[in-house]
């Protein structure tokens, strides 16, 4: 199968999740992945996308979320880069601990670690927080 | 299309919510948290959320059913999951959330479990 990459750029609002997700299934169906992998993918760009609008851009709709999907040799890349002032993935609290099990949110990066193989944060050169999700194929 | 659609039945005093479509962050989530917002203002303090028809839902879908835990336990009442798919079986688990929530296969069982 060729390698394949698509970028799109969305506004900071809740539909951007939607359309970022309705991306995610195409370019699964395009990548001939299976229901699991597509479900996973469509799971982590939903997150990675919802804290990219809610935390990252913090819902101003002049900022973007840019979205990447790359096809390589053996597995499916996704990027998703704000314009927010950075974000330490290290500092949020663990949902699974007894203590956070009962609170309403924070368990976003948690889906995104469980559905994709790897997850890496990192500081854009041109500002913003870029993360980086890859699963094998 | 609503994202979610809620079906209100009742069952002697327990309220079942029959619920089919997506629990996601916006539409899916304001739905289900206005639902039990208004059952709880309606003295209805039982309430089995019958989940069979819900294929996706997302971490913000979760924390709703988190919130609405709380909210009708403050109230001295009982919230039940009926009919799980396995997809929220599996988010369940990985939030190590399966074991708060009292969750049933089937209906009668679900029903005769309320005080």
């Amino acid at each position: 199968m060729t390698e394949e990459t698509t970028e799109l750029a969305l506004p900071s609002r809740i539909e951007a999740i939607e359309e970022a997700t309705l991306a995610a299934k195409e370019f699964a169906k395009r990548s001939g992945l299976g229901d699991d992998a597509a479900y996973g993918i469509d799971m982590a760009v939903r997150e990675a996308v919802t804290n990219a609008v809610l935390h990252g851009n913090r819902r101003d709709y002049a900022k973007t979320v840019e979205i990447g999907f790359k096809r390589l040799p053996g597995a499916i890349e996704i990027t998703v880069r704000d314009q927010g002032e950075g974000f330490d993935a290290g500092s949020v609290p663990d949902p699974t601990d007894p203590q956070n099990i009962m609170k309403t949110s924070g368990r976003g990066i948690l889906f995104m670690r469980n559905f994709m193989d790897e997850v890496q944060w990192s500081r854009h050169p041109d500002g913003g927080t870029v993360v980086r999700m890859t699963k094998k194929r | 299309m609503a994202e979610l659609s809620i079906k209100e039945r009742t069952a002697g005093d327990i309220t079942i919510l029959d619920m089919d479509g997506k629990i996601t962050i916006g539409e899916g989530s304001v739905a289900l948290r206005g639902t039990i917002r208004r059952l709880l203002e309606e003295g209805k303090k039982k309430i089995l959320l019958n989940l069979g028809g819900v294929g996706y839902i997302d971490s913000s879908g979760i924390g709703e059913l988190v919130s609405s835990f709380t909210s009708i336990n403050k109230e001295q009442g009982q919230l039940k999951l009926l009919s799980l798919t396995n997809k929220l079986k599996d988010l369940l688990g990985i939030t190590k959330l399966l074991t708060v929530f009292d969750v049933y296969e089937n209906e009668s069982d679900a029903l005769s479990s309320f005080k």
